[in-house]
This record gives C-alpha cells, structure tokens and sequence, in this order.
C-alpha cells in the first residue's frame, strides 16, 4: 500500500507539471501587453515598463521563462502579480472562502444525496424512488448558471431567507450558493446510492444475513449499505477536488471572494502569475483528492489490493 | 461430476423420531411483469431428527425456491407463499410473526448456498461473519463471537484458524470458503441444515470432502439435513431419502436405494438413463428429451407428459387417467413408495 | 479481483469522467454510465431489443420532441418569433413585462424578448454540435491510436490526457478564449470547449478499443491475416457506436450549457450576437426589476440542455443490457 502510494504520487508529478505548463502556456501566449495596459490612463515610463518585463521575465524565451517560474513554484514562491502582490497572499485569503463553499456543498451533497438514494434503493419502484428518479433528471439539466439565478432569486430575493451575495453573514451565507454547487452531484449521488443500494440487495450475501436471522436493521445497515456506499463515498471524495475546481460560475453569481472568483478576475486583468498559480493549485487538488480516492478504495474495500 | 454407483448400497435410513421440518402444501409464485410464475406447487415432505433428504430436480423444479420459504428469505415481491404451511418443532413459520420466524433462522433452521463466494459479504472477515450468529442471535460480546469462531473454523476443518479468522472470504478457496458457510451455518447447533447445491460450484475432490463434513457434522448433532442438488451422485452416497421434484411439484418420493433401483416416475428413470453408469460400460445414455416446463404456463393435466414416452392420451388410457388432462396425485404406489403418476405400477414392472 | 469487479471498476471510471465533464461545464448529466462491453454477436439483437426498450420510454419521447423542437426553431426562428424581428427595437418598450402581444416582454432596449429568446437557439444548437464533432474526431482518433497501438504510444497520450483532464472545462475554455487567439464567434467558442472536453471521449474509446483487442473474434479476423486497418474499421469501431452515441448525446446539452457559462462570463459571444448566456448576463442586473429578462432565456436553455439529457439517459437505458432485467 505504501509503496502504491509513492508510486502513485510519483506518476501526478509529470500531469501537474504538464497541466501547469498547458496553462502556463495558454497564459503566456496571451496577445496584448499587460504591462502597457498597467497604467491605464497615465502610461507607465518606458523605463518602467522595461523594469517590469525584466522582473517578470517577459523577455526571455518562453520555455525558459517556465522553468524559471517552475524553479520558484517548488520552493514555494508563486511569484507576484503586476502590482507587486505575492500570488501566494491572495490564495491565502481568497483559498477559505473556497474551502467553506466546498465543504457547505460536500456535506449537503453527502447528507442528502445518500439519505435520499437509501431511501429510494429500499422501495424500489416506491413513491419515493420515482421522485427521486425524476427530480434527478430535472436537476441534472438545469446549468448551473440557471440554478444560481433561480436560487437567488427564489430564495433570495422573494423569499429572502439568504443573502443573495457575499459572505457578511459568516457560514449562512454559503447555504445557498452551497446548495448550487452542490445540486448536480447531489442528484449524482441520490441516483449512485440508489442503484447500488438496490444492486446489493439483491445480492447473495444479502440473503445469506437474512437466512442467518439478522433483525432487519442489521441486514440493511450493516450487509447492505455498507457495501453500497463504497462507490458513493469515493465519489463523494473525488468530488471535492472537482467542485474545488468548479466553483467559478457559483463565485461569481454569489460574489463570493473565492479562488474561481479570483482566477477569474486575474484572466480578465491578464494576470498571469494568478491565472497559472490557482490553476496549478486547482490541478493540485484534484490529482490529490483522487489519490485519496483510490486509497479510500483499498480501506473500504478488502477485495483491492495494490500490490 | 461423481459417477453414482447404483449397485452399492446406501445408508440404511435412520430417522430417529418425530419429524422435525414438516412442509404441508406448500405454494409458491413469483408476479412478475410476464405473468405469475407458478413456481412451487403444493409441495409436502417431513424431514426427522437425523434424516437425509435429498431434493433432486433440475433447475427450475422449485427445488430452491421451497428452501428460500423455509427459511422465509424469497424475495418478496415478487415471490409471495400463496398456500400451505411449514412447520418447525410442530410450529407454523407462516403464521408466526416476522420477529419470531427470524430467530428460529440460525439455532433452529439454517441454510448453506450454492457460490459461497458471493453469499459471503465482501467486506468482513469470516471471523466476524461467523460470530455475528453468537452476537445476534445470544448477544455474546464480539471478543468472545470470534474465539467461538475460530472454535468453529476448527470444527470445520480449516487449517490454522486462528491465523486465519480475520481474513476475508476472498482470501480463502472455494472449497474452505464453503467450510466458513458451514461453520457460520452451525453456529448455533440448528436442527435442520439446508445445503442448496452445496458442491456444484467445487472442484470433484473438493466435494466429497465437503459433503464427508456435512455427513460427520450431522452424525455429531442429529441434526436433519436437507440437500438440495441436481447431483444424483451425491444422493446415492449421502442421502437417505429422496423427493424428485419436477414443475414445482414432488413427482417421486422413497428411500434412496428403492428409488435409484427401480424408479416409479418416468421422468425419475429418464433422470437414471441420462447419468453414465458403471456396470452398462458402453451402454447407450438416454437423454430427456425436450425442454424442462414454463412455470409460467405449465402443461394441462401431467406437468411431465408432452416429454414423457410413457404417457397414455385419450385413445389408449384409462379413464380418468388420461396423461394431458388429469393430473395425478402422488399417491402411494408400494409400502415407502410415492409417485405421481397414472402408470406408475408400469414404470415399476418395466 | 474477478472479471466483473475489474470491469466494475472500468465502467465506475467512465461514469466518474462523464460526471467529472459536468460539473466542469456546469451542468450534471449524465447518470450511470454507458455499457463497455458490447460484443459483437450482440449487436444486432442489442439495436433491436434497443429500440423496443426506447419506445416505451416517456423521457425518449419527451426528449426527442423538446429536441426535435429546438431544432426547428434554430433552422427557421420566424416560425416561432410571431412576426417579431428581434432587432426591431424601440427603447420606449425598454423591460415591457410578457403580456397577450409580446409572451415574453421586452428587452431593455425595448426588443420583442421572444424573438430574441427564439433566435438564440440557432447559436446554442451550432456551438453543442459543432463542439461535440470536434470532440468526437480528437477523442476517437487518439483513443482509437492509444487503445489499439498500446504501450509507450498509449502512455504517452493516456499522460496527456490526464493533464488535459486535471483542468476544468470552464477554466481551459476560459483562458483560451480571453487569449483572443481565436477570435470570439461560433467557431472560436466551440473550439475552445472541445479542447478541453474531449478527454472523456478518447477514454470511452480506447477502453472500448482495448476490450475488443483482445477478444477472441478479433485474434481470428487476424489470424486470417486482416490489417490492422480493417480490424480496426470493420470490428472495433462498430463496438464503440452504441457506448459513443450515448455519450455524445448528453455531452451536447454539458457543452451547450458551457457554452451558455462562457458567453455569461464575458468570452464566450459578444453583441450583436443573439446568444441566451448573452440574454441572462444583461438580465442579471436587472434580475429584481424585470425577472423575466433572466426567466425566458434560462428556461430555453434548460429545456434545451434536458432535452437532450433526456435522450441521452433513455439511450443509455436501452443499450445498456446490464440494465434489463
């Protein structure tokens, strides 16, 4: 196991330098000079702007210019922006932000995601099975982008049971951009849950507990959804990495002053050094979190092994 | 597959009392989107303290289905019990309420299955399979479930148990997975063991040894022991009775020399003429022909007639027993002797 | 682990990568996961039993109409504009609410809004299929070069598809875009989100490519001494059809609602285009005044994106045999 971990640790090092380099690339080749664009209305001195291009190795060939940048992401250094900010400030504040939204949206995903595909697994065919069956169609189709709006403006606005925007009211305010972000997945897990839960039931060893006179509550908790919730729960893992990610459009809808709100700001402004660091970052955790994913497999389920 | 050996004779039956398991009329049927599948229908036999029942069918002859109802396991729906009784220690399962049918599964009635692999949970080691009957069924702490649990690995047979109890049924082979089946299934010393086709899924050394266990287990408990297989092999070494079973009916019912020796159901000789035997080296194997019956459409009259050589239509049969329209009961043909068929005393004297 | 586990696991990857381009696009689609393992002596029964299963099925039909509808609508928008010319506008009807005359209002600049909404599907529907076709070539032709030559060719394009993959959709799109390299049309738009979203694609295929290799129908069609382009064209690719068409049916509602995302965020289309993410970002300001703005223009691409969602799932159903009981 240790040895796989390594292993496979190994094996992200070229995807996140190569998913950096991609991005860094993308950035890089970017037309239009942001540095002349710096001054806005009073235009920086040509001497300036030389100082500048030099600081930021504008002027080197771009493959040296990446490995310049490489050789100070390993030790830490994200570099700074045109304004003289340390890149790795405005992750560390904007980073929080993106972490509550993530793990507001994770817990409702989990909390109800699962209760609901139990639920709907047990009775199959019930009541409770088709809504969910057909709520998940729905949700699943709506973009995201449309969700937002709908939410806030429902519950937000006519209702006005949230905030619409920003985060002055500490963890409340994350609630319903929360739910946003959470909704497809939510609907993912409610549907992931349901089949395998229904899959297990049928299963043989399910059967086996009943003929060894288990009480009901055993045979379910215990021989049934126990195993059904492995693939869930790794879903559920991989996801976080992914909504990390994926949170640029509910950001920006909720104005919340995350790291997608943030990578989108700095690709508006030519940011490069943002754009790349919180790209790289957000690759980061999505290797790492699917990492974590394959080792949850190996502890919950005795059958894999990686040796 | 074990050749039987029909010249040698099997074990003098030995029922030592009262039965124990009785199934009185037992129907069984599934409703499914294709129409209602008469699975088992009106199945009665008793099994004693001690006993070997063998329940020889091929598949589909309900012969599993009416395990699951003793065991009150079919999935319901789409299975429902639609009539009879089964009876435990002369207590109706059917009409008992859900809790108490539970807990006669384990220390009363247990069952083995088929693939042992897959009716073992994945995810927990033997040692806790096993001792969840202790911690279930006697509330016994989960420290003192597994020292019974490796007690009963050694019971068993499976080398190095204590070593052995926390692995997990993948880490085991087929044949010592269906060991921890049986180790879990006796747990708690039942009185009726259930096998379904306990050695089909074993390789042929494997399977004696595994039914040699069964048979020494049973000899130690007294316990009744219902084997389920297609297998007539395994019948004639272990068993001392046998019900052949064909379209969710019993068809043929004795001990298992009077049976093997000379059947008194057609579809019980066409059974004998399909298996190789060794003293007709050469002689030619009689396939059944034609294809085992829809349960969801089963024949009028004899369930066994549009396969059966023997069977008499209109022109040429009795009154009354016309094979495609009067269903025969099973009636006694000769002492010990039951068959469900109009010519039974025929098949006998052929 | 048995052959079923290991093709358990190689099916809950292709449903995780499905999920994974969802909420990458911002949208959820796409649940379960199509069916690797089609072989070929199934396949004529699988279309038959396919179709017998699809016409029972209401989402299929449901699917089909709302689809079938915004086609048309995208091919003639007059039919459904009721003689309103979306760039007839009179700013004296600036943010008229939906009355008997105009279903869905005004504008702010006073446009018929159902006339916009109904002239947006043109471009919506060509940037979905534009960028799915793209998809599907770059996926089939380095899944079909991976799977089929294996070893350091397929590490080496298995790598970069890892990397492609680590960056979400939004995001790549995002910066390619703003990049201006592209320019900022149609096209532009639907190339940038088939760069990023043809990773799923190339990982259905190959895994297809690479179940079918080894089969023992395609080890005889070589020992027959075919080529490695026949067996490639005449028995592998067949086996990809029914896994990739269920596929590339949701995954054109995912890149119409990416598509939706990136004009929302300002580098997707630009004015004068007609475009509903356009529709909803200049509604959005006005989202406590006049709701409507952003209503009409969601629901179109709601309904759009369901449509096929719905098509999608109910192909899946069908072709999946595993799913039939």
């Amino acid at each position: 196991m240790g040895r796989y971990v390594a292993r496979r640790l190994l094996l992200t090092i070229p995807v996140l330098i190569g998913a950096s380099f991609l991005i860094f690339a993308l950035v890089y080749a970017l037309p239009g000079d942001p540095i002349r664009a710096l001054g806005g209305d009073r235009p920086l001195s040509p001497a300036v702007q030389a100082e500048l291009r030099e600081e930021f190795n504008l002027n080197d060939p771009f493959v040296i210019q990446y490995v310049k940048y490489l050789g100070d992401l390993v030790q830490g250094d994200f570099g700074t922006d045109f304004r003289g900010r340390e890149v790795l400030d405005t992750i560390e504040q904007r980073l929080p932000v993106t972490v509550r939204l993530t793990v507001v949206a994770i817990a409702i995903e989990a909390v109800i995601g699962i209760i609901a595909g139990v639920l709907a697994g047990i009775r199959r065919n019930g009541f409770l099975d088709n809504l969910v069956l057909v709520s998940s169609t729905i949700i699943v189709s709506i973009p995201i982008l449309v969700l937002a709006f709908v939410a806030q403006f429902v519950f937000g606005l006519q209702f006005g049971w949230f905030p619409i925007a920003g985060i002055g009211d500490g963890w409340y305010s994350y609630l319903l951009p929360g739910m946003v972000l959470a909704a497809g997945s939510l609907a993912y897990v409610a549907r992931l849950t349901r089949t395998s839960v229904a899959e297990n039931l049928r299963g043989d060893y399910v059967r086996t507990a009943r003929a060894k006179g288990l009480p009901k509550r055993t045979v379910i908790v215990r021989h049934t959804l126990r195993n059904s919730l492995i693939p869930v729960v790794t879903f559920i893992g991989a996801d976080i990495g992914t909504l990390m990610g994926g949170a640029i459009v509910t950001e920006s809808v909720f104005n919340l002053p995350g790291l997608g709100r943030a990578v989108y700001d700095a690709i508006r402004a030519q940011e490069g050094a943002v754009v790349v660091g919180i790209v790289t970052l957000f690759v980061f955790f999505f290797i790492f979190f699917n990492l974590v994913v394959d080792v949850l497999y190996a502890v919950l389920d005795p059958r894999i092994r990686y040796d | 597959m074990t050749r039987p050996d029909l010249s040698e004779p099997a074990p003098a039956p030995d029922p030592t009392g009262t039965p124990v398991l009785e199934v009185d009329d037992l129907h069984v049927e599934f409703r499914t989107r294709g129409g209602v599948v008469n699975a088992v229908n009106g199945v009665s036999y008793s099994l004693a303290e001690g006993e070997t029942l063998a329940i020889l069918g091929e598949s589909g002859s309900g012969k599993s289905v009416s395990a699951q109802a003793i065991m009150g396991i079919l999935d319901s729906p789409p299975a429902r019990i639609t009539g009879g009784g089964i009876f435990f220690q002369g207590r109706d399962l059917l009409t008992m309420p859900e809790d108490e049918q539970r807990k006669v599964r384990g220390p009363g009635i247990s069952m083995i299955f088929q693939d042992a692999l897959s009716s073992l949970n994945p995810v927990y080691s033997v040692g806790f399979q096993i001792g969840e009957m202790f911690r279930a069924h006697r509330g016994t702490s989960r420290k003192e479930a597994k020292q019974h649990a490796i007690e009963l690995m050694d019971r068993v047979r499976i080398p190095g148990a204590r070593a052995r109890v926390n692995d997990y049924p993948h880490q085991f082979s087929g044949g010592m997975r269906q060991r921890v089946m049986i180790a879990m299934a006796i747990a708690l010393d039942p009185r009726v063991l259930i096998a379904d086709e306990p050695t089909t899924a074993l390789d042929v050394t494997v399977q004696a040894q595994v039914m040699d266990l069964l048979k020494d287990l049973q000899r130690d408990t007294g316990m009744g022991l219902i084997l389920i297989t297609h297998d007539l092999g395994v019948v004639n070494e272990v068993a001392d009775n046998v019900a052949v079973m064909y379209a969710g009916r019993i068809v043929e019912r004795g001990t298992v020399d009077d049976v093997f020796n000379n059947p008194a159901h057609p579809y019980t000789d066409g059974l004998m003429s399909s298996v190789p035997q060794v003293e007709h080296k050469g002689g030619r194997l009689l396939p059944i022909i034609g294809q085992p019956p829809n349960l969801a459409a089963i024949p009028p009259g004899c369930p066994f007639h549009p396969r059966c050589a023997r069977r008499r239509l209109e022109a040429d049969a009795l009154p009354g027993r016309v094979c495609d329209t009067d269903v025969p009961p099973l009636r006694l043909v000769v002492p010990g002797r039951e068959a469900a068929c109009h010519y039974s005393e025929e098949v006998l004297g052929a | 682990m048995t052959d079923r586990n290991r093709r358990g696991t190689a099916v809950d990857q292709q449903q995780a990568d499905l999920r994974h381009d969802e909420v990458q696009a911002g949208t959820q689609t796409g649940l379960d996961e199509p069916d690797v393992d089609v072989t070929d002596a199934r396949q004529n029964s699988l279309w038959s039993d396919a179709w017998g299963e699809l016409k029972r099925n209401p989402l299929f039909w449901i699917g089909s109409l709302l689809a079938l509808g915004f086609v048309v609508m995208a091919l003639f928008p007059s039919l459904f504009a009721r003689g309103a010319d979306p760039r007839d506008c009179s700013l004296a009807n600036s943010q008229g609410k939906p009355s008997a005359e105009h279903w869905f209002g005004f504008d702010q600049q006073g446009c018929d809004y159902l006339a916009n909404v109904v002239y947006g599907a043109r471009n919506s529907l060509i940037i979905g299929l534009l960028a799915v076709a793209v998809v599907l070539v770059m996926g089939i032709l380095v899944g079909a070069v991976a799977g089929f030559f294996g070893g350091g060719v397929d590490s080496l394009l298995s790598r970069i598809t890892d990397i492609f993959y680590a960056l979400p959709l939004v995001l790549g799109a995002l910066v390619v875009l703003r990049s201006g390299t592209l320019g900022r049309g149609v096209v532009a738009v639907a190339i940038a989100l088939a760069a990023f979203g043809w990773m799923t694609a190339m990982r259905l295929v190959r895994s297809q490519v690479i179940a079918v290799k080894s089969s023992d129908y395609v080890a005889a069609a070589r020992a027959m001494g075919a080529s490695n382009g026949r067996i490639l064209v005449r028995h592998i690719l067949p086996n990809a059809v029914a896994p990739v068409l269920v596929y590339t049916t949701i995954t054109i509602g995912v890149l119409i609602a990416a598509e939706a995302t990136l004009t929302y965020l300002g580098v997707g289309l630009q004015r004068p285009a007609i475009s509903w993410g356009l529709q909803i970002d200049a509604g959005q300001n006005l989202l406590r005044v006049s709701p409507h703005l952003v209503l009409f223009p969601s629901l179109a691409l709601t309904l759009t994106v369901m449509a096929f969602v719905m098509l999608g799932d109910a192909l899946r159903d069908a072709l999946d045999p595993r799913q039939r009981a």
